[in-house]
């Protein structure tokens, strides 16, 4: 019991981590555009380290949360980060070269890929715990 | 790895919630072992060991 009291604890904290990271992110990506001018870029730099940091911070309770997963679990979780992180290399890699060779008409988004990484990540966790039911 | 969790759960009374609980996993991995999709962990095995008063050979068995 305490330990599923832990794992639920350190999920909330990674929900709160992830948010500040993504409402970190929206800010220095929109206040440039809509609160500072860009003659005052250094409010923007300091906006993306502290994005950074938090970003680092989320990197960190999410190891600490595969820790607190079950065996199974961390199991799981680890073989598609692995799948993820393999097809995200491929397949971004793949996208790039596309752009770079004019082989695709418009320009190859970050965002496409980040995308790309999350439904490859959640499509992994749902397959894996598929086989494992 | 084929197993005998089944049985002794039986003999226990306790359902999969039960063995997980005590165990300290989720029932899904309970479950995942009991249909030998899963190999538990040694430490995982130990804990077995000591619900079920068993010797790990006893309860699992190497194909």
């Amino acid at each position: 019991m305490e330990k599923k009291l832990e794992f639920k604890k350190t999920n909330y904290k990674l929900m709160i981590w992830t948010f500040s990271w993504v409402a970190t992110l929206a800010l220095v990506t929109f206040g440039q555009i809509f609160i500072w001018t860009e003659e005052n870029k250094y409010i923007s730099i300091i906006g993306l380290i502290l994005n950074v940091l938090v970003g680092i911070g989320m990197i960190y309770t999410n190891r600490d949360l595969l820790t607190k997963m079950d065996e199974l679990q961390r199991k799981i979780h680890l073989e598609s980060m692995a799948i993820t992180l393999g097809l995200s290399v491929i397949f971004g890699i793949a996208y790039s070269t596309c752009d770079s060779l004019n082989i695709i008409p418009f320009d190859a988004e970050i965002s496409i890929l980040v995308i790309f990484i999350g439904l490859c990540y959640l499509t992994s966790v749902l397959i894996g715990n598929r086989r494992y039911s | 790895m084929k197993n005998k969790l089944r049985v002794l759960r039986a003999e226990f009374e306790l359902t999969q919630a039960d063995l997980a609980e005590r165990a300290g996993v989720s029932r899904q991995t309970i479950n995942a072992i009991e249909k030998g999709k899963f190999d538990p962990s040694l430490p995982l095995a130990f804990t077995f060991s000591k619900i079920f008063n068993k010797k790990i050979e006893e309860i699992f068995i190497l194909e």
